[in-house]
C-alpha cells in the first residue's frame, strides 16, 4: 500500500523566502502525506530550518502557497499553525519547568469546572494522553523534576493532545541516549499508525534510515529531489546534501601519539559526586583521546573536571606532572586546558554578539579589562580564525545567533583556539550540526593534535569518536571501564562496552 | 514479621514525601516562611510572656491589612518575572486624591471606584511601558512611582483630613469575637489574598502568570495571550495599590503626599520572604500573607522592646538576604538536577 495513492496532507509549492538578496528557500516543493515519517536532510544553510519556519508559521514565505489538506492556508504565527494542526517539537524543548507535567500539556486548554480549572480533569486527561504514549509518571510532579528524554515525551504528548494533523519533530533525539531514543521512535511509530503526517528532522543518518520513509533532501535552498528511504543508499544521501562525492571529503584520523611524549595532564583518582568516580587518566601531548559513554555515564563531567570547571571532590589533577586545583576555568585556561560545553547556545556563544566579538572574548578576558585590545588587532585576530577555520559569516560583525550551528561551533573553537590552549576539550562539538560541518570540526582536531595540541573529544556518536580519536576511553555509569587505541575496537564492540549493563555494585 | 509490618508504613511515607516534593517543591519556601513565623511568635511569647494574645494577634491583621494587599498585586507581578516599584507612591498618591474629594464633599462610594480606577491606570501605564515600549520593569515601575508621588504633591502638599464616616468606619468599626477583633479594612486584605489566591490557582488567566515567569518565550510558543496577561498583571497590582491607599486612608484618617515612603520595599520583602522567587514563575499569594505577617510580628516585637523601628528593617534586611540565598541555592539545585 503505498501512501502516495492518497492526497498529500502538506502540500507546498514554490515556496520562496529571502533575507536581503540571499534566497534562504528558493522555489522549493514539498509534501508530507498522512501516515508516513518524513525526514528533511540537508546540511546547514540548506534551507531546511527556513522550510521548517515557514511549515509552523514561524516566517512567512516571500513566495510560493502551502496548501492543508488541499487548502491554502496563510499563518502569521506558530498559533495559527497550531490552530490549524500543525504542531511542533523543538530540539530546545520549550515547555515550563516550573509548573506541573498535566500543565504543561494542558496549558491554553485546560479543562474547566464552575468557572475555574479543574485540576483533577487535567491530571486525568495527562494521565491518559502520557498512558497512550506508553510514559508512565505522575502528571502532578513538576516539569523540571523529570529528565530531558521525559520532558521530550512530553512535549509530544502536549502536540498530540489536540486534533494534530501535522507533528514536526525538529532534531528530538538530539540530547537522549540510545534507549530513550528508542523509546521516541516507539512514539513516533504509533502516531504514524494513527496517520499523522510526521515530519523528522535529525542530523543522526541510522535514526533516519531507522524511522523515516521517505526523504526530502534540500541544498543551497533549492529542492534536490524526494525519496523513498528504501531506494536511496546512505552514500547517495550524501552525496546529495554536500552536492559532491564522498570521497572528497576524507576524515584524517589523529596521529597516533609517541609513547613517549610527554604527559600533559594525568588525573589521579578523580571523583565528583556518583560520576565521575575514581577516573585514572593521562593524556599526552598532541594526542586525540575520545570519551564514549551514554547520557549521564560521566563523560561530559569528567571533562569539566579535567578543564577545571568544576571542582573534584577527591582526587588530584597534574599538570606537567604538578599538582593543580582550580577555583574556576579561568584557573585552566591559564595553565592551557580550554572547555567547549555541549551546551553551545547558553554556555557557548553569545548571540547577541558578533562573531568578531565572540572570537576575542577569551583572550580579552585572559588579559584582563585594563589591557582592551585595540578594534584593528580584534579584527585581525577574528579575521585570521574565520580564515583558518572557513567560518561562513556574511562579515565578523555578523550577529553570531545567525549563523548556522556548525559555523557557531566554529566560532567558538576560534575563541578556544585563540588562547592557544595546550589541552582543549571539546565536549559534543558536532552535536546539531549538519554532515559537511561535522566532517570539517572533525578534520580540525586533527589537524590541532598534529600541531601538538593535546584534544578530548567527547560525542554521543560512538562512530565519530572512533573515526577522529587515538585513543578511546569508555566511561559507564560513572566509571572508567576502558581505555583502548581507537584501531584496536570496531564500533559494534564499543557499543557493547558502553552499553553493558553493570554487575553487582 | 515486626519488619514486615514497621517497613511498609516507612515505605509509604517515603513515597508520599518523594510525591510531595515532585508535586510541590515551590511550597517548600513558604513552609520556611511558616516556620519562622512560627518561631518569631513562640520567642516573642517565652521573651515577653503576653505576645501571643488575641489582641496583638488581631491588631497584626489591622496594622498591616494595607500591605497584605500591596502584597497581593505585587505577587502577581513578581511571578511574571516583573518587578512594581511604583505601589508605594500609587498608595500616597490614591489616597490624596480621595481624601482630597472627599473633602470636596463627594461620598465614598463614589470617591472609592475613583481610587481603585487611578491605581489601575497608572498600573496600566506602566505595563504599557514595559510591553510596547520594551522598558525594564524596574524602570518602568520607577517613572511610574516618581510620576505617582508628583501627583500626590498635585493634589495637595500638605495633610488632608478625612472625615468621611464611610472611610473612617472601615477602620474603626471592629468586629468582636472571643477577645479577637476584626475590622472591615482586615475582612478586604482577607478577601483580597483568596481572590488572589483563587485567581492564582483556578483561571487561565492565573496559571499564564506562572507560565510567563517559567518561560516568556515558550509562553508565546505555546499561544498563550502574553500580551494581556502580563498588562493585567500590573494593572492589578497598581488597582491593589489603589485599595490599599483606600485602607491606609482608613488607617490614618488623612491622606498626605509623603505617606509610604519605601513601602514597595517592604511589600516586594514581604513577597520574597514568603518564597516567591524574583525569576518568577514559583511562588503563593498565601506565602506573600505569611510574609506580610512574619514583618508585621517584627515590627510588634521591636515595638514590645520599645526599641527603635529602625530595628524592623534590619531585621527584615537579614531575613530577606537570608531567604533570596536559599532561593537561589533552590534554584541552583532545580537547574543541576536538569
Amino acid at each position: 500500500m503505498s501512501v502516495e495513492a492518497t492526497a498529500p496532507v502538506v502540500e507546498v509549492e514554490g515556496a520562496t523566502v529571502r533575507f536581503g538578496r540571499e534566497a534562504a528557500l528558493d522555489d522549493v516543493d514539498f509534501r508530507l502525506f498522512a501516515g508516513e515519517v518524513h525526514s528533511l536532510m540537508g546540511e546547514n544553510g540548506a534551507g531546511k530550518s527556513t522550510l521548517i519556519k515557514a511549515l509552523t508559521g514561524a516566517l512567512p514565505l516571500g513566495a510560493g502557497e502551502i496548501r492543508l489538506s488541499g487548502e491554502p492556508v496563510r499563518m502569521s504565527s506558530p498559533v495559527d499553525a497550531q490552530r490549524l494542526g500543525i504542531r511542533t517539537v523543538y530540539q530546545e524543548i520549550d515547555l515550563l519547568p516550573n509548573l506541573s507535567v498535566a500543565e504543561n500539556i494542558a496549558l491554553g486548554r485546560e479543562p474547566r469546572r464552575f468557572g475555574g480549572i479543574d485540576w483533577r480533569a487535567m491530571r486525568e486527561r495527562a494521565a491518559a494522553v502520557l498512558a497512550e504514549l506508553g510514559v508512565d509518571i505522575d502528571p502532578g510532579s513538576l516539569l523540571g523534576s523529570h529528565s530531558l528524554a521525559v520532558q521530550q515525551l512530553v512535549a509530544i504528548a502536549r502536540a498530540i493532545s489536540a486534533d494534530v494533523k501535522v507533528l514536526v519533530l525538529d532534531e528530538p533525539t538530539s540530547s537522549l541516549d540510545a534507549d530513550e531514543v528508542a523509546e521516541l521512535f516507539r512514539v513516533v511509530r504509533e502516531l504514524k499508525d494513527r496517520g499523522v503526517a510526521i515530519l523528522f528532522v535529525s542530523h543522526f543518518l541510522d535514526q533516519v534510515y531507522e524511522l523515516c520513509d521517505r526523504i526530502t533532501v534540500l541544498r543551497g535552498g533549492r529542492l534536490v529531489g524526494e525519496y523513498s528511504t528504501k531506494e536511496l543508499l546512505r552514500i547517495d544521501l550524501v552525496q546529495k546534501m554536500l552536492g559532491r562525492e564522498l570521497a572528497e571529503v576524507p576524515i584524517r584520523r589523529g596521529e597516533e601519539p609517541d609513547p613517549s611524549s610527554r604527559v600533559v595532564i594525568e588525573a589521579q583518582g578523580l571523583t565528583r559526586g556518583s560520576r565521575p568516580r575514581d577516573a585514572d587518566l593521562r593524556i599526552h601531548e598532541g594526542e586525540v583521546v575520545g570519551f564514549a559513554g551514554l547520557l549521564g555515564s560521566g563523560r561530559t563531567e569528567l571533562a569539566r573536571l579535567l578543564a577545571g570547571v568544576d571542582r573534584p571532590d577527591a582526587g588530584r589533577l597534574l599538570v606537567d606532572g604538578r599538582p593543580a586545583s582550580f577555583p574556576g576555568p579561568r584557573r585552566g585556561i591559564g595553565m592551557g586546558l580550554v572547555y567547549s560545553s555541549e551546551n553551545r547556545r547558553t554556555e557557548g556563544i553569545i548571540g547577541e554578539l558578533t562573531v568578531r566579538e565572540n572570537i576575542v572574548l577569551a583572550v580579552q578576558a585572559q588579559r584582563g579589562l585594563f589591557r582592551l585590545m585595540s578594534r584593528a588587532r580584534q579584527r585581525e585576530l577574528a579575521d585570521s580564525w574565520i580564515d583558518a577555520l572557513g567560518i561562513k559569516a556574511s562579515s565578523p560583525e555578523q550577529l553570531a545567533r545567525e549563523l548556522s550551528g556548525g559555523n557557531q561551533q566554529k566560532v567558538l573553537i576560534g575563541r578556544l583556539l585563540a588562547l592557544a590552549p595546550r589541552v582543549l576539550l571539546l565536549d559534543e562539538p558536532t552535536r546539531g550540526i549538519d554532515v559537511g560541518a561535522k566532517v570539517e570540526i572533525q578534520n580540525l582536531v586533527a589537524e590541532m593534535a598534529a600541531n601538538g595540541v593535546s584534544v578530548v573529544f567527547v560525542s554521543a556518536e560512538l562512530e565519530e569518536v572512533l573515526r577522529v580519536s587515538s585513543r578511546v576511553v569508555v566511561l559507564r555509569n560513572g566509571l572508567l571501564v576502558a581505555d583502548l587505541p581507537a584501531d584496536e575496537v570496531a564500533s559494534s564492540a564499543l557499543l557493547a562496552l558502553v552499553m553493558q549493563p553493570d554487575d553487582g555494585t | 514479621m515486626s519488619d514486615v509490618t514497621t517497613v511498609r508504613p516507612l515505605d509509604a511515607v517515603a513515597a508520599r514525601v518523594r510525591r510531595f516534593t515532585s508535586r510541590r517543591a515551590s511550597w517548600i519556601p513558604v513552609f520556611a516562611a511558616v516556620g519562622i513565623l512560627v518561631a518569631l511568635l513562640v520567642a516573642g511569647q517565652v521573651y515577653f510572656g503576653n505576645f501571643v494574645t488575641p489582641r496583638v494577634l488581631s491588631s497584626l491583621l489591622l496594622d498591616n491589612a494595607y500591605l497584605l494587599i500591596l502584597a497581593v498585586g505585587m505577587t502577581f507581578v513578581i511571578l511574571t518575572a516583573g518587578i512594581d516599584l511604583s505601589v508605594g507612591a500609587v498608595l500616597a498618591f490614591t489616597a490624596m486624591l480621595g481624601a482630597s474629594l472627599m473633602a470636596q464633599g463627594l461620598p465614598a462610594a463614589l470617591v472609592i471606584p475613583v481610587m481603585l480606577v487611578g491605581g489601575a491606570l497608572i498600573g496600566l501605564f506602566i505595563g504599557v511601558l514595559i510591553q510596547f515600549f520594551d522598558v525594564q520593569p524596574f524602570i518602568a515601575s520607577l517613572a511610574g512611582m516618581f510620576a505617582a508621588r508628583g501627583l500626590a504633591f498635585l493634589v495637595s502638599l500638605s495633610s488632608i483630613k478625612v472625615e468621611d464616616p464611610v472611610i473612617l468606619w472601615l477602620q474603626s468599626k471592629l468586629f468582636y469575637i472571643d477577645g479577637w477583633f476584626l475590622s472591615p479594612t482586615g475582612i478586604i486584605a482577607i478577601l483580597v489574598v483568596v481572590a488572589g489566591a483563587l485567581v492564582l490557582q483556578f483561571t487561565r488567566f492565573g496559571r499564564t502568570i506562572y507560565a510567563i515567569g517559567g518561560n516568556e518565550q515558550s509562553a508565546r510558543l505555546m499561544g498563550l495571550p502574553v500580551v494581556r496577561t502580563k498588562l493585567l498583571a500590573y494593572v492589578i497590582s497598581g488597582a491593589c495599590a489603589g485599595l490599599a491607599g483606600v485602607v491606609f486612608t482608613a488607617y490614618q484618617g488623612a491622606g498626605y503626599p509623603l505617606n509610604g515612603l519605601g513601602t514597595e520595599l517592604d511589600t516586594i520583602a514581604a513577597v520574597v520572604i514568603g518564597g516567591t522567587l524574583l525569576t518568577g514563575g514559583s511562588g503563593f499569594v498565601l506565602g506573600s500573607m505569611i510574609g506580610v505577617l512574619v514583618y508585621g510580628t517584627i515590627k510588634t516585637a521591636i515595638s514590645f522592646l520599645g526599641a527603635e523601628q529602625s530595628w524592623t528593617r534590619i531585621t527584615i534586611g537579614i531575613l530577606l538576604l537570608v531567604f533570596v540565598v536559599v532561593q537561589r541555592a533552590i534554584v541552583a539545585r532545580s537547574t543541576r538536577r536538569r
